[in-house]
């Protein structure tokens, strides 16, 4: 069991170098850090921009072997290289994780919770009429794209700060950014400026989840529902409440343990393109910019990243499983 | 005990409907997905036979109307550089259209020969099949395809739909290897192996058929995936690159222009959720028409 598990190990470790390496590759030979200085008006001299761009080992005159294999020598001591600003990718990360965590955590489990309540009751209530709102509800919303949801909810902002008469410089509800520069953090203006700077990405990242948990979680439901064993214990002498919570929805639960691990996962980088259209800086838009930026040091730092998140959820999906269903331990 | 009888339970009845038909006949009595069906149909007419019919090309400008609100010259209304709405969206919609069907035929065949070939052949061809598929699912797709946005610049949006569907087959694979782990140990594969019929015409004419509704279901939920991954590419730039357009660089271009010129972003944006939806309701209802044991409210 033992040997099974170190070679499982192995194989993973194997996979999340490989995934790095191609990505270092790729970015290193499609992206052009160089552009950074050609644009400059006058152009500094070509000695200098080979000396910057090595300084950060992104010179395109250095083989990219080479360049790789500096790059992995630092990974391997903990130091993922310098950004194309010349800025460790170490400080980015750590400021960065916690924006992210900042903005997923209570987003992601507050939808999560509340799709999998909304699902499990509209297949009580299935061919109702709260069951049918909620699929209308579910295919709406899986039908639109993040972006254009966050837009929606952007400009619902703007015109309820429009229509309460929030026109000044305190509003309501911001749609840009993570709090107003120069607040205190922890004063109670700050945690207020944070709440209101909060609501709508936030309000996007619950939309989506309830609409992919409810939808998950009704079929679960429902697959559970006709099943003998809620049967025998309505017969053993359950109310209809009680058995429905103790045996229905736990086992309807079982089946969305991938989900829970890969969501726990991915609570770093699940929020791309919110971020980036509300202004955090944050995993998700680091994602996007360090491609914008030709930061190639970046973009293999943040695919190494996700690769090991990924793995990790697997390896969290297997063990909810284990915890939530008994036959499967052995 | 021979006969091949997966897919016709009941065989020895005499008048035998084919499947098509029977599946026809199910879907038929589902308003939801015949309306979704009907809609989709119609959004494609309009895409490529509207665009003969309207006096604007989406390459032309009207100088003489710019930032016009709908109006009967321009039903969508223009844009600050008089573009005619109608007429990009239209063409968005054609691209979209073509990423998603094209996509997910690439996207669902290849998930069926990899994983078909991987389960039938074994041995190292095995291993290096389910090793692309871990590293493919390891590998961030969003990213990947940004880096590479350069190389489909001023060229072919093939690259990019082929890039697409590259990202979108991993977990079908899996699925389709481990059915055909279990297919190949049946009567009907060992009686066709043993008359001398070489492995990859048993994999497509005894193994692939038998999964076909899983295939089919499978290809119509690529299509409204792919289009809404084609958005979210196009909308940061990495997508279809001008001077072409899409509903994914239509939203992009113009989702600043919300609030204040709201028929630049509505109207794509309006026509490209209609769109999705109307393809998710077809694959819901295919996939109940297929396998009507299944519960009625499987997820997409």
């Amino acid at each position: 069991m033992l040997k099974f598990l170190l070679r499982r190990l192995a194989y993973l470790v194997f996979l999340v170098v490989v995934a790095t390496a191609v990505a270092y590759l790729l970015a290193a030979t499609q992206l052009n850090p160089r552009s950074r200085y050609e644009g400059r008006n006058p152009p500094p001299p070509e000695a200098v921009v080979d000396a910057a761009l090595d300084a950060i080992n992104m010179n395109d005159k250095t083989p990219v072997l080479q360049r790789l294999d500096r790059w992995a020598r630092g990974v391997l001591h903990g130091d993922f290289g310098r950004t194309i600003d010349n800025t460790p990718v170490n400080a980015e990360f750590g400021r960065r994780i916690f924006v992210s965590l900042r903005l997923l955590l209570v987003g992601s489990i507050l939808g999560m919770l509340l799709g999998l309540a909304a699902g499990a009751y509209g297949a009580v209530k299935q061919y109702r009429v709260p069951d049918r709102l909620l699929t209308l509800f579910s295919f709406v919303v899986l039908s639109t794209p993040v972006v254009v949801l966050a837009v929606l909810y952007k400009n619902a902002g703007i015109a309820l700060n429009n229509a309460l008469g929030f026109t000044g410089d305190t509003r309501l509800l911001y749609t840009t950014g993570e709090i107003t520069p120069g607040l205190a953090t922890w004063s109670w203006a700050g945690v207020q400026d944070r709440l209101a700077h909060m609501v709508l990405p936030s309000l996007v990242l619950i939309t989506a989840a309830v609409a992919f948990y409810g939808r998950y979680q009704r079929s679960a439901m429902l697959d559970v529902l006709g099943s003998d064993f809620l049967r025998t214990a309505r017969a053993k002498g359950l109310r209809r409440g009680q058995a429905l919570v103790r045996h229905g929805l736990r086992t309807a639960l079982i089946p969305m343990a991938t989900f829970f691990a890969y969501q726990f996962a991915l609570l770093f980088v699940g929020a791309t393109f919110t971020e980036k259209i509300f202004g955090w800086h944050g995993m998700g838009e680091y994602f996007v910019d360090s491609v914008t930026n030709n930061d190639v040091n970046s973009v293999a730092a943040v695919t190494l990243f996700v690769a090991v998140l990924v793995l990790v959820a697997g390896f969290l999906s297997d063990l909810a499983y284990a915890i939530l269903d008994p036959r499967v331990r052995v | 005990m021979q006969q091949p009888s997966a897919g016709q339970p009941r065989a020895s009845v005499p008048a035998v409907t084919s499947r098509a038909v029977l599946v026809w006949r199910r879907m038929r009595r589902q308003p939801l997905a015949m309306a979704g069906l009907a809609i989709v149909a119609l959004l494609f007419a309009m895409a490529y036979l509207m665009p003969h019919f309207i006096p604007w090309r989406y390459d032309q400008l009207d100088t003489r109307a710019f930032l016009s609100p709908p109006s009967a010259a321009h039903w969508f209304g223009t844009t600050q550089n008089g573009f005619d709405m109608l007429a990009l969206t239209l063409r968005g919609m054609q691209k979209s259209l073509v990423i998603g069907v094209l996509g997910a035929l690439v996207a669902t065949g290849l998930a069926a020969v990899v994983g078909a070939f991987a389960a039938y052949f074994g041995g190292w061809l095995n291993t290096v099949l389910v090793g692309v598929v871990d590293l493919l699912l390891v590998l961030p797709a969003f990213l990947i395809i940004a880096i590479l946005s350069p190389v489909f610049q001023g060229r072919t949006w093939l690259i990019f739909v082929l890039l697409l569907a590259a990202f979108q087959w991993m977990i079908t694979a899996r699925i389709v290897r481990g059915l055909t782990l279990s297919l190949k140990e049946r009567e009907f594969v060992h009686a066709a192996r043993f008359m001398g019929v070489p492995g990859w015409r048993i994999i497509f004419r005894h193994i692939l058929p038998n999964m076909a509704s899983l295939l089919i279901v499978d290809a119509t939920v690529n299509v409204s995936s792919l289009i809404l991954a084609e958005v979210g590419l196009s909308f940061f730039g990495f997508g279809v690159q001008p001077p072409d357009v899409s509903l994914g660089t239509l939203i992009g271009d113009y989702s600043g222009a919300a609030l204040t010129f709201p028929w630049e972003f509505y109207f794509p944006a309006g026509f490209l959720v209609a769109l999705v939806l109307s393809v998710n309701l077809v694959g819901d209802g295919l996939r109940d028409a297929l396998d009507p044991d299944a519960g009625a409210g499987r997820g997409t």
